[in-house]
């Protein structure tokens, strides 16, 4: 009772989860159930009145009501104004410069930004607004591709391990601990530094097996919670195979907190990717990547600090909009911050 | 207590076990022949190359192999590198600048973190709260290579503050790697402060503790602050890998002589045995403090154990 009237007094309560942080960490907290309310207001102990009076009009699902919140949410629509730039900007870097970003001329090499080149030009002579552009690519397509897959394998493998629970919850709960004890950068650098070749491929490849685990764990807590509500039972009593109530019934109401965690994700990946391409283990020249911008400029830093800048910015850019975005979803996603 | 310590010890040494068998398996599944990407362009002579393969136990089943390797690393033994130096002798010289930098750091993100989450944590809402939301989200945004190179030419060359490079002038020198280093958990931990401060502000106990007439700042410092405290001390053990990784990207920009710049020298000349060693020997610190730290959260809630 006393706990609801706090709940309410408090509309804006987040819950801070980490990006690239395992979230079991906090599991003792009490943030383990976070997203047992498929259709809000349902559950809290309103049940009697939903029965007898269906809602009237569209139903409001938890994701139609996230989206209401989140068209008026500032932070939501910078983080989506920044994500789109960028977007736009890996997909068709002509929208933004005609010029070519590996048609360098040595006569050029190090000149400083100027009204016609914004960015300067750098040790080769290229234009460095053009390769700042063009940077966005990779940048943009490891996130995604990374964090897309993680999540399918997060999911499946979620969905196995908290449906089914017994042996094969243990197992991949082993598994898992496994790799927890594997942080993140220490594990890239081992894999890629032996790798001769790295390409695209091998970076995202890596990225994918060493981020898989956070997400399966958020996933299967999620899928914990929400098969023990009724609306599982009654789909199981209709019949419903295992497939169609994995699908069907827990998938849309135990996948926000993945959502949520994607979206940081990705902005976490970006960034692990140019931190990995820095040290000289990730993407490899002529691939223009900004992490390899940073790790060419770092010598010259003094000489020509625009090297290290531009890249710098648009890198940094990109991961806010990322995390901001995941903050927005979290406000909106989750129900405990109503 | 006692049980729950032993349970976790048990839990422990499998995934010991599995760790280093996934760093080792990985790096042998990868293509490719060491003994031969040792010579380049001319091939080693065969009885060369077999008696270095009979040496590293590369003529055995990766199984084997690694039964031998893991029989190395529990006595102490993580490798050499191509001139024969004892992976264990670099990291007894790099050990302790890597150990004093990460507590330099250690330091700052918990005395800055933890003040910016009370400050934000007493008033949600309000003016500090925003101010540290936006500011830890956009300190996480920046990557740390970005934010070491900046720090490095403002401060370091621009006004001149502090050293940037080496380690010539004792403490002064671990200033700027330290606040690098530590920026990005101090965000984290400012966060958590922040959430765990303020869910226990609204609980019974501090209202209890209020309507007793205990002043604010008791009733903040004693009571709420002590429960909020605990979430950010967990975080500190998973911040230890955090800060590894760091460590290797700080070391590298501040050209500081500790175990990540090892890492990083080692990954630029490939020697992978090296590498391999020494990330080995990384993730069982970090798996041994993780241990400590849940030990540490049994002790300061004891809810945990009854699990």
């Amino acid at each position: 009772m006393s706990e609801t009237r706090d709940r309410a007094k408090g509309p804006k309560t987040r819950q801070t989860e980490l990006p690239g942080i395992p979230p079991y960490e906090t599991e003792p907290a009490p943030e383990l159930p976070p997203l047992e309310t498929p259709a809000p207001g349902e559950y809290d102990g309103a049940t009697e009145a939903t029965q007898k009076e269906p809602v009237a009009g569209p139903p409001a699902s938890l994701w139609s009501d996230a989206w209401a919140e989140l068209r008026t949410n500032w932070i939501f629509l910078i983080s989506a104004a920044i994500i789109l730039l960028f977007t736009v900007m890996a997909i068709a870097p002509q929208l933004f410069t005609s010029a070519n970003p590996r048609e360098c001329f040595l006569s050029n090499s190090l000149v400083r930004p100027s009204a016609e080149h914004w960015f300067g030009f750098d040790l080769q002579g290229c234009d460095y607004y053009a390769r700042t552009v063009y940077g966005a690519r990779v940048s943009m397509s490891i996130g995604v591709t990374v964090t897309l897959f993680a999540a399918i394998l997060a999911v499946v493998m979620g969905s196995l391990s908290g449906y089914y629970g017994g042996w094969v919850d243990a197992i991949i709960a082993r598994l898992t601990d496994i790799w927890f004890a594997i942080p993140t950068i220490l594990g890239g650098i081992v894999i890629l530094s032996l790798l001769g070749t790295r390409g695209f491929f091998q970076v995202a490849f890596v990225l994918i097996i060493l981020g898989w685990p956070t997400m399966l764990r958020l996933y299967r807590s999620s899928v914990i919670s929400v098969k023990e509500q009724d609306y599982i039972e009654a789909a199981r009593a209709l019949g419903a195979s295992d497939f169609r109530i994995l699908g069907k019934h827990i998938l849309p109401n135990a996948i926000a907190p993945v959502v949520i965690y994607a979206a940081i994700t990705t902005g976490v990946i970006i960034s692990a990717e140019a931190a990995l391409s820095f040290l000289g283990v990730g993407l490899q020249l002529p691939a223009i990547s900004w992490g390899l911008m940073i790790s060419g400029a770092q010598v010259r830093i003094l000489q020509a600090p625009h090297l290290l800048l531009f890249p710098g910015i648009f890198l940094s850019l990109a991961v806010f909009g990322f995390i901001l975005m995941g903050d927005a979803l979290r406000d909106a996603l989750d129900p405990k911050s109503r | 207590m006692g049980r729950y310590l032993l349970r976790r010890v048990f839990q422990f040494i499998p995934v010991f076990i599995g760790a280093t068998f996934l760093i080792f398996a990985l790096v042998f599944m990868i293509p490719g022949d060491p003994i031969r990407a040792l010579s380049g362009d001319k091939p080693l002579p065969q009885s060369v190359q077999d008696t270095l393969r009979q040496q590293y136990n590369l003529d055995e089943p990766l199984w084997k192999q690694y039964v031998l390797y893991l029989g190395g690393v529990v006595q102490g033994d993580f490798g050499e590198d191509f001139r024969g130096r004892e992976v264990t002798e670099i990291m007894r010289d790099r050990l302790p600048v890597t150990a004093k930098l990460a507590l330099y750091a250690f330091v700052f993100e918990m005395i800055i973190g933890v003040a910016a989450g009370i400050m934000a944590g007493l008033k949600k809402g309000g003016f500090m709260d925003n101010l540290v939301r936006i500011s830890t989200l956009a300190v996480i945004s920046i990557p740390i290579f970005v934010l070491g190179f900046i720090a490095q030419l403002v401060i370091g060359v621009r006004f001149g503050w502090l050293p940037v490079s080496g380690l010539r002038e004792g403490f002064m020198s671990f200033i700027l790697p330290a606040i690098v280093l530590g920026s990005v958990s101090l965000a984290y931990i400012a966060r958590l402060t922040r959430t765990s401060l303020a869910e226990n502000m609204r609980s019974d106990y501090v209202r209890t503790a209020t309507s007793k007439g205990l002043s604010r700042r008791r009733v903040v410092g004693v009571h709420a602050l002590r429960n909020s405290l605990i979430p950010v001390i967990t975080f500190l053990g998973v911040d230890l890998g955090a800060l590894m990784g760091g460590a290797i990207i700080t070391e590298a920009i501040f050209n500081i002589p500790g175990i990540g710049n090892a890492v990083y020298q080692a990954t630029l000349r490939q020697e992978g045995t090296v590498v391999v060693g020494i990330v080995t020997f990384l993730v069982l610190v970090f798996m041994i403090s993780n241990l400590l730290v849940d030990a540490l959260y049994a002790v300061l809630d004891p809810r945990i154990r009854y699990e």
